[in-house]
C-alpha cells in the first residue's frame, strides 16, 4: 500500500523519469505501429528492431562512447538499411515479402550478435550496458535519457497528428493516393522513418526482441473495440500508456522486475481480453450468441413436438408426464429436465402434480413452430423443387427462424396453403 | 480501325508496356474525345487495366506517353480521377462510408490542412448521388459488393474532376446496381464529364457506351461504338491471340531485351 502512494504521488523525481519516459514511448510506438498494423507490415517492425543492433555496435566500435545520440544514430541507420534491403529484394528477385522479411532480420541480427559478442571479450573501458538493448533498460532510464527519448516520442507524435489524413489514405489505398496526386512516395519513407524512429526509442524501454509487440499489440487489441480509426488509435494509445504505468510500477513495487516485459505482459493480458470480450466481434460474444441459440431451439423443438402429439391425440388440455415427454425422444434426459424448467419459468408450461400442461402462449407457440415449419416445406417443394422426402432437415433449422412478417410474406407466396408436402394439416 | 477524335481529351501516343520484361501493351495510339462515355473492351488479360493504370501514373510505359487536356498528367492531376478495382483494397479498414467518400477531398485540401466545411459537402452530396445516404455511418465492411463499388464512385465524385478513369466498376455487382452504375454514368456524360470504362461485357457494351476502345495486347480498334463495332473487329479483339506477337513477347522476355533501345 504504502509503495502505491509512494509511486503514484510522484514525488520522486526517478519515478517521474522513468514513467514520463516509459509512457511516452509506448504512446509513441503504439500510434505509428497502428499504420504499420493496418498496411499490414506487422512484421518489418521486428525486422527493424533486430536490425538495430547491430549499428549500436558499429556506433559504439567506432566512437567508443555511450551517448545515446551516437548509439541512437546508428541504431536508426542500420534500421533504415534493413528496410531498404527487403524493398530491394522483394522488387528484384522471387522471394516473396514473408521470405525477405526472415532473411534480412537474421542476417542483421545474426550480425549484432557477433559484434556484440565480440565487443564484450574485449577490453573497452565502458562496454558493460550495452546487452540491455537486447531486453531493454527502462527502469533504470536517467534524466538525460529520458529528455533525449520524450523529445523523439513528442515528435512522432507530432508528425503522426500532421499527417494523419494523407497516412490514413495511403495505407487504405495507395493507388488512389497516388492518382489524387499525394505525394505517396514521401509519405510512405516518411511512415518507414516514423517506424524507425519510434523502434529505436521504443528498444530503450522493452528491447529488441519484445519491440514488435509495442507497435503491434495496441492496435490490434483496439480495432476489437472501434471500426473507426481515430478512436481505435486513441484506445492504442490509452492502452499503451497504461501498459506504461503498469510496467513501471511493477518493477519500482519489486525489484528485480524488468519493466520492458511487463509492458508487454500488460498488453498482452489487454489483447487477450479483447479477443474475448469484445463487444460483437469477441469470442464471448459469439458463444452467447450460440448459446442463446441452442436454448431457443430446444425450447421451441419441445413444444413443437408436444404440440404434434396432442394434434394426433386431438387434445389439447391434457398434462404429460416426464416419462410421456422423453419418449418424444427429443431432447436428451439431461437437458430435457432444464428445457422444461425454462418453459414453466417461461410461462409457457404449467407444472401441476407432476404433470405438465400447455399454457395458452404455450400451445400458440407450438402451433406456431408446427405451422412455420410445413410452410417452410411447402416453400423448398415448390420453389425449390426439392422432393418431399428432401425437405425436412432444412426445415427443421429454419423453424426457429422465420420472423411474423417473413411469415406473412411466405403465406402470401404459397397462397395460404392447407397442407404440407407430406399431406399434413398446416395450423393456422 | 482507328478514328482519332477532334480536339481530344485524351491521346495516347505508342504507349508500350511490359511486365517483368514481357511486352503486355504494344504500341498502342488512339484518342478520346470529351463528353463521352467511352468502353474499353477486351477478353480477359487483354491489358484494359494495365491501360488505365499506365494512364494514371501507376505503372511506368516502356515507350510512348499519354497526354490529358493536351498537357501532361502531373500538371491536371486535380482534373482527373481514378476509381480502382473493388478487391484492390482491404474493406476491413476501420473506416465509414463518409470516411472514404472523404478522402475524394484529401488531395484537393492539401497537406497540413484541415477539412473544410465545404469538403465534407462535396462528400455529403457524392453519397446523396449514389444513393447511399441511409449507410452514410455504416462500417465498409459491412456493404455489399455493389454498394462498395458506390461507395468508390461517390469518393471519385468528391474529386470534382473532367475525366475519370474506372476500373471494372460492373464486377461482381448484381442486375439492379449494375443499373443504378450506368444511370449515374449517363448523368455524368449529361454534364459534359468524360468517363472511361474497363468492361468485358461485350453484349452490354454495345448499349452503353457511346465510343469504344478494343484491346488484345495491342489496339485493335477505337471510334464511335456505332462505326467500329462490327463482326470483323469483335473477331479480331475476342479471337485467338496474333500467333507471331506473342513468339517475338516470348522472345523479348526470354533473352531480357529491352523493349525500346534507348532504354
Amino acid at each position: 500500500m504504502d509503495k502505491i502512494l509512494e509511486f503514484f504521488s510522484f514525488n520522486d523525481a526517478n519515478i517521474r523519469f522513468v514513467t514520463a519516459g516509459t509512457v511516452l514511448l509506448a504512446v509513441s510506438s503504439a500510434l505509428v505501429g497502428g499504420f504499420s498494423f493496418l498496411r499490414k507490415r506487422t512484421l518489418s517492425g521486428d525486422v527493424i528492431a533486430h536490425s538495430i543492433l547491430p549499428g549500436i555496435c558499429l556506433a559504439f566500435l567506432i566512437f567508443n562512447t555511450k551517448n545515446p545520440m551516437v548509439l541512437l544514430t546508428g541504431a536508426f541507420i542500420t534500421g533504415w538499411i534493413s528496410i531498404v534491403a527487403v524493398d530491394y529484394i522483394i522488387k528484384n528477385s522471387k522471394l516473396k515479402e514473408d521470405a525477405a522479411l526472415a532473411i534480412v532480420l537474421s542476417v542483421f541480427f545474426g550480425v549484432g550478435i557477433f559484434l556484440l559478442t565480440a565487443i564484450q571479450h574485449t577490453d573497452m573501458a565502458n562496454q558493460t550496458g550495452l546487452d540491455k538493448f537486447l531486453f531493454g533498460k527502462a527502469a533504470s532510464l536517467v534524466g538525460e535519457d529520458v529528455m533525449v527519448f520524450g523529445f523523439f516520442s513528442v515528435v512522432l507524435i507530432i508528425l503522426v497528428y500532421v499527417f494523419f489524413k494523407e497516412l490514413t489514405l495511403v495505407s487504405f489505398d495507395k493507388n488512389f493516393a497516388k492518382t489524387s496526386g499525394l505525394p505517396v512516395k514521401f509519405l510512405e519513407t516518411l511512415l518507414s522513418s516514423l517506424t524507425v524512429m519510434a523502434v529505436v526509442v521504443g528498444i530503450q524501454a522493452v528491447g529488441v526482441v519484445l519491440m514488435a509487440a509495442m507497435l503491434i499489440t495496441p492496435s490490434a487489441a483496439a480495432r476489437y473495440w472501434s471500426n473507426n480509426l481515430k478512436v481505435m488509435l486513441a484506445l492504442a494509445g490509452i492502452f499503451s500508456a497504461f501498459s506504461g504505468i503498469s510496467g513501471a510500477f511493477i518493477s519500482y513495487a519489486a525489484p528485480g522486475m524488468a519493466t520492458g516485459p511487463w509492458m508487454v505482459l500488460v498488453l498482452s493480458v489487454i489483447a487477450i481480453i479483447s479477443f474475448f470480450l469484445a463487444p460483437n466481434k469477441g469470442i464471448m460474444h459469439k458463444w452467447l450468441i450460440q448459446k442463446r441459440n441452442r436454448k431457443q431451439i430446444s425450447e421451441e423443438n419441445l413444444l413443437k413436438a408436444l404440440y404434434k402429439k396432442a394434434e394426433t391425440d386431438l387434445i389439447f388440455t391434457k398434462g404429460y408426464s416426464m416419462e410421456d415427454l422423453k419418449s418424444l425422444e427429443v431432447l436428451r434426459p439431461g437437458k430435457l429436465v432444464k428445457t422444461t424448467d425454462n418453459l414453466v419459468s417461461d410461462r409457457f408450461l404449467i407444472y401441476n402434480k407432476s404433470l405438465y400442461y400447455f399454457t395458452k402462449d404455450g400451445l400458440e407457440k407450438g402451433k406456431r413452430i408446427t405451422r412455420l415449419h410445413r410452410l417452410w416445406e411447402m416453400y423448398l417443394t415448390k420453389y425449390l423443387r426439392l422432393p418431399p422426402d428432401h425437405v425436412h432437415d432444412d426445415s427443421e433449422t429454419i423453424e426457429h427462424l422465420i420472423t411474423p412478417e417473413l411469415e406473412i410474406k411466405l403465406t402470401q407466396a404459397l397462397g395460404n396453403p392447407g397442407k404440407d408436402p407430406h399431406e399434413k394439416e398446416i395450423p393456422y | 480501325m482507328v478514328i482519332q477524335a477532334q480536339n481530344p481529351i485524351l491521346e495516347v501516343h505508342d504507349l508500350t508496356v511490359t511486365y517483368d520484361n514481357k511486352p503486355v501493351l504494344w504500341a498502342i495510339d488512339f484518342s478520346l474525345p470529351s463528353g463521352t462515355l467511352a468502353g474499353i473492351l477486351g477478353p480477359n488479360g487483354a491489358g484494359k487495366s494495365t491501360l488505365i493504370k499506365t494512364i494514371m501514373g501507376l505503372i511506368t510505359p516502356s515507350g510512348g506517353y499519354s497526354n490529358l487536356f493536351g498537357q501532361e498528367l502531373n500538371k491536371v492531376r486535380k482534373r482527373v480521377s481514378y476509381v480502382p478495382q473493388r478487391e484492390s483494397v482491404d474493406w476491413d479498414f476501420p473506416a465509414s462510408v463518409f470516411d472514404v467518400v472523404l478522402m475524394g477531398r484529401y488531395a484537393k485540401a492539401g497537406i497540413f490542412k484541415t477539412i473544410s466545411k465545404a469538403d465534407k459537402e462535396v462528400a455529403e452530396e457524392s453519397i446523396r448521388k449514389v444513393g447511399l445516404e441511409s449507410f452514410r455511418d455504416r462500417q465498409i465492411s459491412q456493404l455489399s459488393g455493389g454498394q462498395q463499388q458506390r461507395v468508390f464512385i461517390a469518393r471519385a465524385l468528391a474529386q470534382d474532376a473532367d475525366l475519370y478513369f474506372m476500373d471494372e466498376p460492373f464486377a461482381g455487382v448484381d442486375m439492379a446496381t449494375e443499373a443504378d452504375i450506368i444511370k449515374i454514368l449517363k448523368d455524368m456524360r449529361e454534364k459534359g464529364k468524360t468517363v472511361v470504362v474497363v468492361h468485358h461485357d461485350l453484349q452490354s457494351a454495345i448499349e452503353y457506351f457511346d465510343w469504344m476502345v478494343m484491346l488484345n495486347m495491342r489496339l485493335v480498334a477505337s471510334g464511335p461504338t456505332s462505326e467500329i463495332c462490327n463482326e470483323q473487329m469483335l473477331q479480331e479483339t475476342y479471337g485467338s491471340r496474333l500467333n507471331v506477337l506473342s513468339h517475338v513477347g516470348e522472345l523479348v522476355k526470354n533473352r531480357s531485351f529491352p523493349i525500346r533501345e534507348n532504354q
